[in-house]
């Protein structure tokens, strides 16, 4: 579903990542760790096509993002669910309105059974009518979780998802995101956690990728 | 009709992604109102410059006047001489001369109401109108000096060239503002517009993130902007055309600063603006989200 090919990237004529050579398979589940600054943010956007390659080869379900028509991506899009690391919202929609945005663009009607029952298995029950600013760090981060599978999406990216969340909401999250794999949802987390991998890795099938020196490589035995 | 339910239903959701006020929302509701506001003002000049040109072009090109001047007792005499004068005159249409009430009507803006018209050595005077093809003013003061010397006859050609070169120029003038102020709409809902979306900017990159189309965004805000370019320019209309409507009324000879205002059906004429102001602001805002969601990838 999601294939790179010698994928590099550059800014502004330096490179980034280089030489990336990954196939993502239905129903696998990956971390993705590396150092502040190593390029995780830009490998998961180059994932949901927000940056397009500057050389080498991805493949998004069958598209070559680097041709692929901006209508194309929004469908894509449609098929990935991201969890941002900056949590993006719409301020001025209730939360509950806010996660089921992805199915409002796509011209459906979310089903409110089906949402209250979301934001209760994110916990977020009860703040389904808050605003996005009125949420807390944490809030913010579940919900940006329930907005990313509202589409059962194919695929799940989070990007640090669990930044500003204390160690109980952090395993809460990673049990809903293993959950979710259990479901046959392709996973890939990025992460600077290394306890938050480790137990993961003790419940479930996990590659461990890492990038280093601008390259994605696998993780050594130690996670 | 299930179909426009779910029309409206899908319509509704996707308005409520733009946030629903706010500064630029203000300014684009603003920028409408204050430029057909001064739109309908320009329109008022515009058709009211038309009038007089029309006015003044139609009423002096054909016609001319004679005055009288002689002794009481002559006075009869040669008024008679120069009216078959007249009815004999090739390229003449029509003519009369003014009786008193007419001469005092003129003579009120200087005199005042209680002038004795009839106890005043007043000279006669006699409108007449020329036909399409015109009369030969020169033979006719000849003819005149020979029948009534008392008789002069004024073409208004010294002085109606000029005029209506000038009732010309202010129809064109009056043309030229109003495609000055519509430029000026136009480009003041465009900015508008770009700023609205530019502080909206991180709404369309969420949208784009979670799999919006362009398209989708697009509709949703040109929609938005389009209504309040249209409730904006509505109310700027509706103040305009009573602000014209206040101004002092005509009178029937239509002084050019109280004839600034709309007659007849040309009081359907403002009704344009609101509707031409949402078809920029439609243009505007779709050709700015465009350009926008170009940098949004």
């Amino acid at each position: 579903m999601i294939e790179l090919q010698n994928v590099a990237m550059s800014y502004g004529g330096s490179e980034l990542l280089s030489d990336m050579t990954l196939k993502l398979v239905p129903g696998s589940f990956h971390f993705l760790t590396g150092p502040s600054g190593s390029g995780k943010t830009t490998f998961l956007k180059l994932c949901y096509a927000e940056l397009t390659p500057s050389a080498g080869q991805l493949t998004l379900f069958g598209q070559d993002a680097r041709v692929m028509s901006r209508d194309a991506t929004a469908a894509i899009r449609q098929r990935i669910g991201v969890v941002h690391q900056d949590c993006q919202f719409l301020d001025h929609l209730p939360l509950a309105e806010n996660v089921a945005l992805p199915l409002t663009v796509a011209g459906k009607s979310a089903d409110p059974a089906e949402l209250r029952e979301l934001l209760s298995w994110v916990g977020l029950k009860a703040q389904a009518g808050a605003l996005p600013p009125q949420l807390s760090g944490g809030e913010r981060q579940r919900a940006a979780l329930a907005r990313a599978v509202m589409m059962s999406p194919e695929v799940i990216l989070a990007d640090e998802p669990t930044g500003n969340l204390d160690w109980e909401m952090s395993l809460r999250l990673l049990s809903l995101l293993m959950e979710l794999n259990r479901m046959g949802k392709t996973v890939v987390i990025a992460t600077h956690d290394l306890n938050l991998i480790r137990t993961a890795k003790s419940q479930v099938a996990a590659r461990v990728l890492r990038i280093a020196n601008r390259r994605l490589q696998l993780a050594g035995a130690d996670l | 009709m299930r179909v426009l339910t779910l029309l409206r239903a899908e319509i509704a959701a996707a308005d409520r992604v733009v946030p629903p006020t706010g500064f630029t929302a203000r300014l684009t509701v603003l920028t409408a109102a204050a430029m057909a506001f001064l739109a309908v003002f320009a329109l008022a000049l515009s058709l009211a410059t038309g009038r007089l040109a029309d006015r003044w072009s139609e009423a002096l090109a054909r016609s001319a006047t004679i005055r009288l001047s002689a002794p009481p007792e002559q006075m009869e005499t040669q008024l008679k001489a120069v009216l078959d004068t007249l009815a004999t005159t090739p390229g003449v249409e029509s003519f009369r001369a003014l009786d008193d009430g007419e001469m005092k009507t003129l003579l009120d803006p200087w005199f005042g109401p209680d002038l004795p018209v009839a106890s005043l050595p007043l000279p006669k005077l006699v409108e007449l109108t020329e036909t399409a093809s015109g009369m030969d003013a020169e033979g006719l003061r000849l003819r005149l000096a020979a029948e009534a010397p008392g008789a002069v006859l004024d073409d208004h050609t010294r002085w109606r060239r000029p005029l209506v070169a000038a009732a010309e120029r202010l129809r064109l003038f009056g043309l030229l503002s109003l495609l000055l102020i519509g430029a000026a709409m136009a480009g003041m809902i465009t900015l508008a517009a770009q700023a609205a979306l530019a502080a909206n900017a991180q709404v369309i990159r969420t949208l784009r993130l979670v799999g919006a189309r362009d398209a989708y965004i697009a509709r949703a805000f040109v929609r938005r902007f389009t209504a309040r370019g249209l409730m904006g320019a509505a109310a700027g209309t509706a103040l305009g055309m009573l602000a014209v409507a206040a101004l002092p009324a005509t009178d029937e000879a239509g002084g050019f600063l109280t004839g600034l205002g709309f007659a007849g059906w040309g009081w359907l004429w403002p009704l344009v603006l609101p509707g031409l102001a949402a078809a920029v602001a439609w243009g505007a805002t779709r050709h700015a989200a465009f350009r926008m969601l170009r940098n949004v990838r």
